[in-house]
């Protein structure tokens, strides 16, 4: 593998309350090459979507990085003012967020939406971004983009509207998306049809994705490698196959046999007891170590930090013997 | 439909439910534009037998809630009727019959009422229904269902906002199961838990029911779960009923090609690199359903006859029924 394209170094962010800071993410560490699909997994409040967000630039206050650094092309761009980030923001990296009715505004056209991103950020006239925005439409799969283009949001269903904010993704040729639960909104039929489209789409347009989503399927499916999250820490990454056939950490393990799966025949399913510590109660050592099968004295010591485990990476101190 | 063994709990007749979505009547009288209404759900027929599961499967809009809260008398049906222990409940006089059937819902962070404590919450049916002889032994039955859903009896004094989403589904469950009902409407108990803890839920569901013989509607848009839970299943597509059948019959061999779609719509886990058909299309708006089938436009089997009548829920040889002319006429090849 090459030089990476993001670079993810020991991020840390935190939320002051009046209660004391509260650390939704705590030292984590990933690259993700040109090209990638990297799939990011947890439950929620594991800090997958924050992780998404610091990225791009978009924690809100009183949220903020406290340490670490995100690269981009080995480029800092944790530190960078407001409108450096603006502008790489849609450009560089494009943002697929859950609801996409949210993320596209309800008082213009899907035209001048789209016309407008791709005349910011690709320089281009109206009339060649126009055309340019049909294109896309018709890319992720519009019907009739000639008619379509002068027509509000609300006249979407919920897929053509995802299909949209994708072409909006798109539109600045980012090298980079971050999608956030792009499908979690959708029904099954039409999440199959979007997650189709997102990777035929990257794989043409050779941008990386960060595809955030607690869903293991979609995951699998889809990702070539998968970050599992858990209370604002990497329980383990590796390679798709790997981390769903052979996971290394406890807690992915029991992730994995917890979901119920067609063709699997259980009377009761694995479950984890417990459930994931708040935010101002994670326990010392490794913040699994309490609902762990495998736990031993060092877990509720020390934090672990990713180890080599097989094919995988998984922050266990099962792995350093 | 065919009901081979057991005995019927639950019926359901040929019910319907329409809702009212006309513009206000200003609107309508200077626009000159008639009444609208929308057919949710449309001439459903089916039964439940006492202590089985049967699970309720389709996309937004296809009106399983719809058809859940027609049985638990939030929504009475606008045709047709439900029965429930061979009495009608549309009959005044079955009124006592509902407090042998709860309801369990998709979201616990909006049905329980934050300003009340655990304790108040899960007695409310005791003692809204009378159930309660005596006042004093309420605290000692309100302990007892939290231990049976495992929180445990302090909890009763905490409010709703002190606990997560698995624990506060098991509160839902255990307000549901204080008045002792035989029969429990769950509307995507598990949809708005991550998966460990939906584990968790699933596992006391099922644990629930062997204990108390109880009977569920299990209503979820996830195959997945509903493979796992339910004894029969039945797939709705656009307001009706296009199969049923045993859980294990439905999912190794469905008929309709709705139901097929669907689960090769799921994400396949083990990665064993089949290619899946995609999908064409969108579910139809239920203001304008297409004429015959409603699947047709998505439908790569529709011809003619789908495009213009109506197929029924018909019994199928190799056991369950499904909507389908393709699946009756043989069309359909295994």
């Amino acid at each position: 593998m090459g030089a990476p394209l993001l670079e993810v170094r020991n991020l840390r962010v935190e939320f002051p309350t009046r209660r004391g800071t509260l650390c939704a993410v705590d030292d984590l560490s990933f690259e993700i090459a040109p090209g990638e699909m990297l799939g990011v997994v947890g439950e929620s409040g594991a800090g997958k979507s924050l992780t998404g967000m610091a990225i791009i630039g978009l924690i809100e206050r009183p949220g903020r990085i406290v340490a670490g650094e995100i690269r981009l092309e080995g480029e800092r761009i944790d530190n960078l003012p407001a409108e450096a980030m603006r502008r790489i923001r849609g450009k560089r990296i494009g943002a697929i967020f859950q609801d996409p009715l949210t993320s596209l505004n309800p008082l213009f056209t899907i035209g001048e939406q789209l016309v407008e991103t791709i005349a910011t950020h690709l320089r281009l006239g109206r009339d060649a971004a126009r055309r340019n925005a049909l294109g896309l439409l018709a890319e992720v799969g519009i019907p009739a983009p000639e008619l379509r283009i002068d027509q509000y949001p609300h006249q979407f269903s919920g897929g053509m509207r995802q299909r949209v904010v994708i072409a909006l993704a798109l539109a600045g040729r980012p090298q980079l998306i971050i999608a956030d639960e792009p499908t979690t909104a959708l029904d099954v039929s039409i999440q199959a049809q979007i997650i189709t489209l997102l990777k035929r789409l990257a794989a043409e347009h050779d941008t990386a994705v960060m595809l955030i989503t607690h869903d293991m399927g979609v995951i699998a499916e889809t990702a070539d490698r998968v970050a599992v999250l858990y209370a604002g820490r990497l329980a383990e990454i590796g390679p798709v196959r790997e981390v769903i056939h052979a996971p290394r950490h406890p807690y992915t393990r029991g992730l994995m046999s917890s979901i119920p799966k067609l063709g699997e025949e259980h009377e009761r399913l694995t479950q984890i007891d417990g459930a994931m510590p708040r935010l101002n109660a994670i326990p010392p050592g490794c913040a699994y170590n309490p609902r762990c099968p495998e736990r031993f004295e060092r877990c509720s010591r020390e934090r672990p930090s990713p180890l080599p485990a097989g094919g995988n990476f998984a922050a266990c101190w099962l792995y350093d013997r | 439909m065919t009901d081979s063994a057991g005995t019927n709990l639950l019926q359901v007749e040929h019910a319907g439910r329409d809702f009212d979505v006309s513009r206000p009547w200003l609107n309508r009288v200077i626009e000159g534009v008639p009444r609208r209404s929308l057919r949710a759900v449309d001439g459903i027929s089916f039964s439940i037998r006492k202590g089985e599961t049967l699970g309720l499967v389709g996309e937004s809009g296809c009106g399983k809630s719809t058809v859940a809260r027609m049985i638990v008398g939030l929504h009475p049906p606008s045709r047709g009727r439900i029965v429930f222990d061979g009495a009608d409940l549309a009959d005044p006089a079955s009124a006592p019959l509902r407090r042998r059937m709860q309801m369990i819902f998709q979201d616990p962070y909006a049905s329980l009422n934050p300003r009340w404590r655990v304790s108040a919450i899960v007695a409310e049916p005791i003692v809204s229904q009378g159930l309660a002889a005596d006042r004093a032994a309420l605290p000692a039955r309100v302990a007892g269902l939290l231990t049976q859903v495992g929180l445990s009896p302090e909890d009763g004094d905490k409010f709703p906002h002190e606990f997560s989403g698995g624990q506060r589904q098991r509160i839902s469950i255990a307000r549901a199961l204080s008045s002792n009902p035989e029969f429990l409407v769950c509307d995507e108990p598990t949809s708005a838990l991550d998966v460990s803890v939906q584990a968790q839920i699933l596992n006391l569901m099922k644990d629930l029911q062997d204990r108390l013989g109880l009977t569920y509607l299990f209503i979820s848009h996830n195959l997945a779960v509903v493979a796992h839970i339910a004894t029969r299943v039945g797939v709705m597509y656009l307001g009706r009923l296009v199969e049923i059948n045993d859980a294990k019959q439905l999912f190794e061999q469905p008929r309709h090609p709705y139901t097929r779609m669907l689960i090769d719509a799921i994400p396949d886990l083990q990665m064993s690199g089949k290619a899946r058909i995609p999908v064409a299309g969108e579910v139809p708006n239920p203001l304008a359903p297409p004429a015959g089938c409603a699947f047709n436009p998505r439908c790569p089997h529709a011809d003619e006859r789908c495009r213009s009548e109506l197929p029924a829920l018909l019994a199928l040889a190799s056991g369950g029924a499904a909507a389908c002319h393709a699946v009756v006429e043989g069309r359909l090849a295994n």
